[in-house]
């Protein structure tokens, strides 16, 4: 999943100054997996921000509306007339969410309420942490599965560095090291030889240093 | 030879070699980087000028070896990964190679966040085992990591790091094994005070063969006072400093005269390990020591070859 943060409020109070007629938009996905963006969060910070107009005398209405996903048109569409009829959309979905509401929308003011954190997991409720970095050429079967690409700092491909303690990485005892965790598995699964050879320098074009990304399925296309 | 370096004479001829480090200021004056030059001169065959270390920003490691080699005095290129991407690594090593530099020491490098610019973006487009082989290939085969013929020689002594006191310990061996194959020919281990620990890892070194094929010197971090002790054992990750020496250093009516009996005993203890052709000293702040230790080491004179 794309896991999200609520921005804080200070910072949404302001970004939504001025905008009278304000839709607060969830996306029932992975913003509410997040406890973010679903239609709880969505009510909780309507409400929050009808509070703070009050007290700073601010005008206008504001709106709450939930979609399954804000990063399908078809979704998106479904709510053209409530989105036409107010001065601001506050996104609560990821950042692709955002900008599909920004290209379905083209007059309209879109604003992000999420901070768009990572791709990972959920580890138990309310801790989430990273697992893939979108990296386009996945490598998971010479690495035990466990992604140093998204999870060691140094993204070694080589590891582990000099700072790896007690099954930590040298920039915090609260993160591990990815490679303990690779090297641990593969010891159990009894194919430690696999490390002994030199990982080669990787292609960084696919994980979106060859531009922005894009895919078309031709297959697919109607 | 691969290089002609005087430190990579002195390891081939089988001569204990003797390096320390000199690290660039903060700050523009050449002054700092020669004075350090000038005191370790005569009792070093190569000194490291390191490459913005802990990730604080410094004057470059290659304007830092540029200056010792304008009095003479041998550098050895320290160059991180975290800050240059295979472009600028590259370019700076043809850079290098034109200025007469002969040695590189080729590291990942501490994650940005220790520093003081902990928002920067760090860069690691390669490792520091890759770029160990991307050296190797230029040098050897005279082709960039592209496969792109290159012009003219590019003659490192190509030396890499190598910490026995990291996890898994197990791990440690395999890794430096890598770091040879991949073309390191010398290496500059993490300072050592736990000596059981180092010794152990050399066992595994030689029973893979590895001080054949690769020259290690031993690093060492002259301690001050308990306070760096302390520091060390608690806050440096990849140090194991046993609680021993902070104890010592705690007990000593002059810490600092501790710190060099520390010393000279590590050194000590290294020379009956098999396996080790070299010592590199680390003075972070202390520079003025070094001569004393490698003198009273009986490292003294340099030899030349
Ligand atoms: S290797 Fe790439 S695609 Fe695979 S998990 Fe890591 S970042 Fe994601
Ligand atoms: S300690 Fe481990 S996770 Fe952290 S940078 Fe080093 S190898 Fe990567």
């Amino acid at each position: 999943m794309i896991v999200l943060e609520q921005k804080k409020f200070q910072e949404i109070e302001k970004m939504t100054t001025g905008y009278n007629r304000l839709l607060v938009l969830g996306c029932e996905t992975c913003a509410a997996m997040s406890f973010a963006g679903g239609q709880r969060q969505v009510a909780e910070l309507a409400s929050a921000i009808r509070v703070a107009r009050k007290t700073t005398g601010e005008q206008g209405e504001v709106l709450e509306e939930a979609i399954a996903r804000q990063c399908e048109p078809e979704f998106v569409d479904l709510i053209k007339d409530e989105v036409s009829g107010c001065d601001a959309v506050l996104s609560l979905a990821c950042g692709a969410g955002v900008q599909m509401l920004a290209e379905r929308f083209q007059d309209k003011v879109v604003l992000p309420g999420c901070n768009t954190t990572f791709l990972g997991v959920t580890e138990e409720l309310g801790v989430w942490s990273e697992r893939c970095a979108g990296c386009g050429n996945c490598i998971l079967d010479k690495t035990a599965g466990l992604c140093p690409i998204a999870r060691c700092s140094k993204q070694l491909l080589n590891g582990p560095c000099g700072g790896s303690m007690n099954g930590k990485c040298e920039i915090s005892k609260d993160v591990d090291c990815v490679w303990q965790l690779i090297i641990d598995r593969l010891t159990r699964l009894n194919r430690l030889e696999m490390l002994e050879e030199i990982f080669p320098v990787k292609d960084w074009s696919p994980a979106g240093h060859g531009g922005p990304r894009k895919m078309v399925r031709e297959d697919l296309k109607s | 030879m691969k290089s002609g370096s005087n430190l990579e004479r002195i390891l081939e001829s089988g001569q204990f070699a003797v390096t320390a480090e000199a690290g660039p200021p903060k700050g523009s004056s050449p002054k700092v980087v020669q004075r350090k030059g000038e005191l370790l001169k005569l009792c070093c065959d190569a000194l490291n000028v390191t490459d913005n270390q802990t990730a604080i920003v410094r004057m470059s490691s290659l304007s830092g070896c540029v200056l010792l080699k304008e009095m003479g005095v041998e550098p050895v290129l320290q160059m991180v990964v975290r800050d240059r991407n295979r472009l600028a690594l590259q370019g700076d090593i043809l850079g290098a190679a034109a200025l007469g530099i002969r040695n590189v020491l080729c590291l990942s490098g501490d994650h940005q966040k220790f520093g003081n610019h902990p928002t920067a973006k760090g860069v690691y487009d390669i490792d520091s085992i890759q770029f160990i082989q991307m050296v190797k290939t230029m040098r050897d085969e005279h082709k960039f990591l592209n496969g792109e013929e290159i012009s003219g020689d590019v003659p490192f002594f190509i030396g890499a790091a190598a910490n026995p006191f990291a996890d898994p310990f197990e791990f440690r061996v395999i890794r430096l094994a890598k770091k040879v194959s991949a073309g390191a020919d010398f290496i500059q281990t993490q300072g050592i005070f736990d000596m059981p620990k180092f010794i152990e890892w050399m066992k595994m070194v030689r029973d893979r063969g590895l001080d054949e094929k690769t020259h290690i010197l031993a690093g060492l971090i002259p301690i001050k006072s308990v306070g760096m002790a302390r520091y060390m054992r608690n806050n440096v990750s990849g140090l194991s400093v046993p609680k021993e020496i902070v104890d010592r250093m705690a007990d000593a009516k002059e810490p600092k005269e501790e710190g060099v009996k520390i010393c000279l005993e590590t050194i000590e203890q290294l020379k009956e390990v098999d396996g080790i052709h070299g010592i590199h000293i680390m003075a972070v702040a202390w520079e003025d020591i070094v001569s004393r230790i490698i003198e009273e080491a009986g490292l003294m004179p340099r030899p030349v070859v």
